[in-house]
């Protein structure tokens, strides 16, 4: 481009620039501390306001859905921990599901009762890590070291149930490998008779903030018909305005028995998903306090059944294996050659802590699935900066990616 | 006889399969069986060609000419109150018949209900963009075609979304090496390096089992170590295992349990 020497202009003598029209273009990411990952974003810049906004992924791909392909089905469920691995629990309980629905088991009451708790708990687990990282992304240092302090202990009581604190592996195809430990509920209901001061403890520290406010409030809105548009599922479309639940519109396990909320906003703006986290939050203790009555009311009935019987598909329990030949030949079949479902395709949703997680499975009668999609809700809830980032301004960027919950293990897979 | 193996296919493959096992089927049921459905169907049938439609697990499954996703997805939306795209993608069919099949998964919040929408094409053919219809399939299209190659028509910007911009072959095809291929092998010399550093650098290693016992470099072997970079001919001496905690290292101390104070409630 020609250049032209004036006393505004500077003129430099020997480099030319492609265009003189004061665009930057900054690389954010994949390295950025509040990129929650390895998000690289592109971002063209007219002083400090985005013009457009190119997301940038797949430093976290492992081919997750090429090793489900070569993998027989209870081999890939440790495999599940590694995308989500905030909650890794409702991931495994996602692909448990879809392969239940494809071979048409049912689970035992306790173990779904088990499971429920589980998946409670790693929603809590899920939602305190999110308040955390963003608080401390916008400088909230103290509400990181309480969340993270609170999501230790629902750690601590995971780690006795699974012996894992991050990838739990903790559910299997059929029901769940182990009874909770003696611990579990007396543990869990010291936490969540806590968890309402904790809650009010973090709400006085951001609700009246006003640096809070000022990076949330009206940042960040995405609208009712750019949430659907983009697949945006869980707090992300409930805080635009959308009452969608799958918990609650097409329940799984016993949640049609359970009395909770699904709180929702129609402000779409970055305090509207703060306050939805802060509200669900809640709506889990409750749904949590209800699953340990079910579970005392399994005690009572004497149900003890952990894992669904059905010898074709599932190994029989560890004590009949040890003592019956029939159950150990079939566990020996199961384990080195793996169930082979039916030929036939399913799509099974669930609701995780970030969204619709979604396991789509094509059998065609071997040990292998033919063909296994993972849908990832943080897959579309970071395509969305595409779109929403433009018009905002870098430090806005910081507090998007923040309260868009989006986690690489599984927008990369 | 030497088995035959399909060299259109090289995914793991079951080491036996009974000859005479007959995979048994996921139940389907007729569309009729659902109020929702039937209508739903009749409202497409109005204006599309559908070939087969069935309801399998809860959800209905459409299979409709390649052409129509468009106009369908766009009745379904504006029509039908299907308002969300959830997922797409492709399943690799070509070594049974050179086709992929493409699924559209799409979620009525009204209705509560879930439909597929289905068709097949051949290799190299393309598929119609619907990201005017759902944003949500610019990304679901860029990694279909990433993952197997389909491009779509129209799409505002079909490049590889997973995998590196220069990347050569689609991963998700059945015929896409499992341990990594001979240019993976060299992608990282190549890029960094150039091909010219080939000799001297040698081949990225894809195995992550591999322990070389003559490399004294990058491994120790446990009872016989040597000094680092020592040329290793097998007669390597025996070397004795000890502690450290014997020799007594400074602030480390043998936990002694009379002393220690054990908490049991961790939420102290």
């Amino acid at each position: 481009m020609a250049q032209v020497k004036n006393r505004l202009t500077p003129f430099f003598d020997n480099i030319t620039f492609d265009r003189d029209d004061n665009e930057l273009v900054l690389n954010f990411g994949p390295q950025h501390p509040s990129a929650h990952g390895q998000l690289r974003l592109m971002l063209h810049l007219q002083q400090e306001q985005i013009v457009k906004a190119h997301p940038d992924i797949g430093y976290l791909h492992r081919g997750m859905e090429k090793m489900a392909e070569n993998m027989i089905y209870n081999e890939f469920m440790p495999t599940t921990d590694r995308m989500d691995y905030i909650a890794s629990s409702s991931n495994n309980y996602g692909f448990a599901l879809a392969v239940e629905k494809l071979i048409d088991v049912d689970v035992p009451r306790r173990a779904k009762v088990i499971r429920m708790m589980l998946l409670e708990i790693n929603r809590l687990m899920s939602h305190l890590f999110w308040l955390a990282t963003t608080a401390l992304d916008i400088g909230a240092m103290t509400v990181f070291l309480f969340a993270f302090r609170e999501r230790e202990y629902l750690m601590d009581i995971i780690e006795g149930y699974c012996g894992a604190r991050l990838t739990h592996a903790a559910i299997r195809i059929g029901g769940v490998p182990l009874d909770i430990q003696d611990t579990f509920l007396s543990q869990l209901k010291t936490f969540l008779d806590k968890l309402p001061a904790n809650i009010k403890d973090y709400e006085d520290l951001l609700d009246t903030n006003r640096i809070w406010l000022m990076r949330m409030e009206e940042v960040g809105t995405i609208s009712k018909e750019m949430a659907l548009s983009w697949g945006c599922s869980g707090p992300m479309l409930r805080a635009s305005g959308v009452a969608w639940d799958i918990r609650k519109e097409e329940p799984y396990e016993l949640y049609d028995e359970i009395e909770f909320n699904v709180p929702y906003s129609d402000k779409g703006d970055n305090f509207a998903r703060y306050r939805i986290y802060m509200e669900e939050m809640r709506e889990t203790a409750k749904i949590l306090y209800q699953t340990m009555d079910m579970y005392e009311k399994c005690v009572e009935n004497g149900e003890t059944a952990l894992m669904a019987h059905s010898p074709k598909y599932i190994s029989a329990p560890k004590i009949d294996i040890m003592t019956q030949n029939y159950s150990l030949m079939q566990h020996f079949v199961l384990v080195t050659q793996g169930m082979r479902p039916p030929v036939g395709e399913v799509y099974i949703p669930t609701e995780s802590p970030k969204g619709e997680l979604g396991f789509y499975i094509n059998s065609q009668g071997g040990p292998y699935p033919y063909r296994l999609k993972l849908r990832a809700p943080s897959f579309w809830h970071t395509g969305i900066l595409t779109d929403l980032l433009p018009g905002h301004y870098i430090p806005d960027v910081v507090s998007i990616i923040g309260t868009t919950n989006i986690v690489f293990g599984e927008v990369d897979r | 006889m030497r088995a035959y193996t399909p060299k259109d296919d090289v995914q793991a493959k079951a080491y036996y399969t009974d000859r005479y096992y007959v995979a048994p089927q996921v139940p389907k049921q007729e569309v009729e069986t659902d109020e929702v459905f039937t209508a739903d169907l009749a409202a497409i049938k109005g204006k599309f060609d559908v070939k087969e439609a069935y309801i399998q697990v809860k959800q209905m499954v459409v299979y409709i000419n390649a052409n129509d996703i468009y106009g369908v997805l766009e009745l379904m939306r504006d029509e039908l109150e299907y308002t969300q795209l959830s997922e797409m993608s492709a399943i690799d069919w070509l070594a049974k018949d050179n086709t992929f099949e493409i699924f559209y998964q799409m979620l009525s919040m009204n209705k509560r209900k879930r439909i597929r929408i289905k068709f097949f094409i051949k290799k190299g053919e393309a598929v119609d963009s619907v990201e005017k219809l759902f944003r949500s399939a610019d990304w679901s299209e860029r990694e279909m075609f990433d993952m197997f190659g389909i491009e779509a028509n129209n799409h505002p910007f079909m490049k590889r979304i997973l995998m590196p911009y220069d990347w050569q072959g689609n991963p998700l095809l059945k015929t896409y090496p499992l341990q990594g291929d001979e240019f993976a092998a060299w992608y990282e010399v190549d890029k960094i390096y150039g091909k010219e550093a080939r000799d001297v650098i040698g081949p990225e290693n894809r195995d992550p089992a591999k322990v070389d016992r003559y490399d004294s470099e990058r491994f120790a072997r446990l009872g016989h170590e040597v000094p680092k970079g020592t040329k290793i001919t097998g007669n390597e001496p025996r070397v004795e295992q000890t502690y450290q905690e014997e020799g007594g290292v400074f602030l480390v101390k043998k936990f002694d349990k009379k002393s220690s104070v054990i908490v049991d409630d961790p939420q102290r």
